[in-house]
């Protein structure tokens, strides 16, 4: 009856979500007197996950896995919940982790609760408090089948280190060609960028920068706190940068633990989309501008005075720090 | 190819949130409603196969009296003929149920939805009504070829994007990138006029449970207001961010 955790991981190396989920997941075994499962794909090594509190790893050795497969690996995670008789099966909120968790949700008959928010409320009932209504808005939502699937919403639950004695399992779920009919053809990554996705900071400029041509100066503010970059709608409509950079609420979500907005006013879909960032610094010459209602900190003046001299700080800041 | 796109009916992206009854239901007077913007991605990628190919193209809804018209709108965009299952959408895998009837009956090649709605942001009907039918399934779409049965299709993943194959059918969840906002189809007035006489036709619903029920709202505790500091003091911001905040 262990609690199972979906531990990803990318050439062999686990993402930082898993010991994440397995700090949750040790939580929950805890309060339901029981263990924790990792289910893991090609991770040769899993015992990195042992400072986490995960008391099992079932690794599954498949030359075929190698290349993600929603449905492939949604088998795998089913069978290994069958094996262990699991009432949670616990996702990250990564991509891959989101696209799977529904085909698990409706292969084991369970219900499933999205983008949550700390630990459950209450464990029976089973009760969640989650993200909605583009963050405007919690829920708190029961789940009310037996077998109970969560996917923790990006950065709502730290790290808690618990020291656990891992055993390492091979597990050989049965899987056949239905499983393997969506096939990757190739990938593409912006290599050597922190992606908006992972990063612990995230720097985002508006039309208030005035042109393309000025993003320098936050794309030095970045590289001096190891950010990513990251923009507003209007101007990934104009071109100015990729799509790819572009964060709200039709854009990307951004749940990072600094977000710093320059030359942003804060139309609400753009707030919406950012706003399950810890901490939010708005930097704009416009004093009414709106973001700076729900910014944390701010600074009101010219960003091409401001930004550069910030850099310079934040330079010498971390020559003293490191 | 026969097209099913599944419409969200949601509240416009700058509506006040307010919960009524206890708290327990969103307020929706005076809030004003509009097709889910991951889904109109797919209706106008929906609507170019219809042109291009001569795919017929429905759109679902599975909702009360007051998502028609949206439907019509969807009509108007233009989508030969409407469904609305008869129901509230009381959760998600309620909704994935209804829709899967719904494929299932009809028959469909290809299941557009999309990706997430912003009302309750589940981001699972795409991924259930393809566990439900048995279609295979591609998630974040933002890019869709077909060429008779055969699918290429992109999908964004962190950091990058990735290439699919795969065969009809097939159900995708689509999002921004699907097709360029600014081509984006809008109704134009001929649309609006053809839209009054495109079927839109009643379903009732499938025996089928929610798997999660709604305890109840809650609005986030009320920010405390913004420190501002003096541009002639950053040393005080990277102070607070490191000491306070913690966040460097």
């Amino acid at each position: 009856m262990s609690i199972l955790i979906y531990a990803e991981s990318a050439e062999g190396k686990f993402k930082k979500t898993a010991f994440e989920l397995a700090s949750y997941a040790k939580k929950i075994a805890s309060e339901t007197g029981t263990t924790v499962t990792a289910v893991t794909i090609n991770v040769s090594d899993a015992s990195a996950l042992a400072a986490y509190g995960v008391d099992k790893a079932l690794n599954v050795n498949i030359d075929k896995l190698k290349a993600f497969n929603a449905k492939a690996y949604a088998d795998v995670i089913k069978q290994a919940a069958a094996k262990e008789s699991s009432k949670f099966v616990l996702f990250s909120s990564n991509t891959d982790s989101l696209y799977i968790a529904p085909l698990v949700a409706v292969g084991l008959e369970a219900g499933y609760a999205s983008n949550v928010v700390g630990l459950p409320q209450s464990i029976a009932p089973l009760q969640v408090r989650r993200h909605a209504f583009s963050n405007k808005a919690f829920t708190v939502t029961e789940i009310t089948t037996d077998v109970k699937v969560l996917a923790i919403g990006k950065n709502s639950f730290g790290l808690v280190e618990s020291a656990s004695a891992l055993t390492q399992e091979d597990f050989a779920p049965s899987l056949n060609d239905n499983d393997f009919t969506v096939k990757v053809e190739s990938s593409e990554k912006v290599s050597g960028k922190v992606t908006i996705a992972d990063a612990e900071i995230v720097v985002s400029g508006g039309r208030g920068l005035k042109g393309p041509e000025n993003w320098g100066i936050l794309e030095d503010l970045a590289t001096a706190l190891g950010a990513a970059t990251a923009c507003s709608k209007p101007v990934s409509d104009l071109g100015w940068r990729p799509h790819s950079e572009h964060v709200g609420q039709t854009g990307k979500p951004v749940a990072s633990n600094l977000y710093i907005a320059l030359g942003i006013s804060g139309a609400i879909q753009h707030i919406a989309g950012i706003n399950s960032s810890k901490v939010k610094v708005v930097i704009n010459s416009d004093a009414d501008a709106p973001f700076f209602k729900v910014a944390d900190y701010g600074v009101v003046g010219d960003i091409f005075e401001i930004v550069p001299k910030l850099t310079e700080k934040i330079k010498a800041f971390k020559a003293q720090n490191s | 190819m026969k097209i099913l796109v599944c419409i969200s009916h949601v509240p416009d992206t700058t509506a006040k949130i307010n919960f009524t009854n206890g708290d327990t239901e969103f307020d929706a007077n005076g809030v004003q409603f509009v097709i889910n913007p991951n889904d109109e991605f797919g209706l106008t990628r929906a609507i170019w196969f219809k042109e291009q190919a001569g795919a017929t193209v429905t759109v679902v809804n599975v909702g009360g009296p007051d998502a028609e018209a949206t439907l019509r709108k969807a009509l108007a965009i233009g989508a030969d003929e409407a469904i609305r299952v008869n129901t509230a959408p009381t959760d998600g895998f309620f909704v994935a149920k209804q829709l899967a009837e719904v494929v299932k009956n009809g028959g469909y090649d290809l299941v557009i939805a999309g990706k997430e709605s912003l009302d309750y942001n589940g981001a699972m009907v795409p991924g259930m009504l393809a566990g439900l039918t048995g279609y295979d399934f591609v998630n974040g779409c933002i890019k869709l070829d077909i060429n008779g049965s055969d699918v290429t299709a992109v999908r964004e993943i962190d950091g990058g994007k990735e290439t699919i194959s795969a065969k009809l059918p097939l159900v995708i969840a689509g999002q921004k990138g699907l097709v360029e906002e600014k081509d984006l189809r809008i109704p134009n007035m001929r649309g609006i006029m053809q839209a009054r006489t495109k079927a839109l036709t009643i379903l009732e619903p499938v025996a089928a449970s929610a798997t999660t029920k709604a305890v109840k709202f809650e609005k986030p505790a009320p920010k405390s207001a913004v420190k501002l500091i003096s541009p002639d003091n950053l040393d005080e911001l990277v102070n607070l961010l490191h000491n306070e905040a913690k966040v460097i």
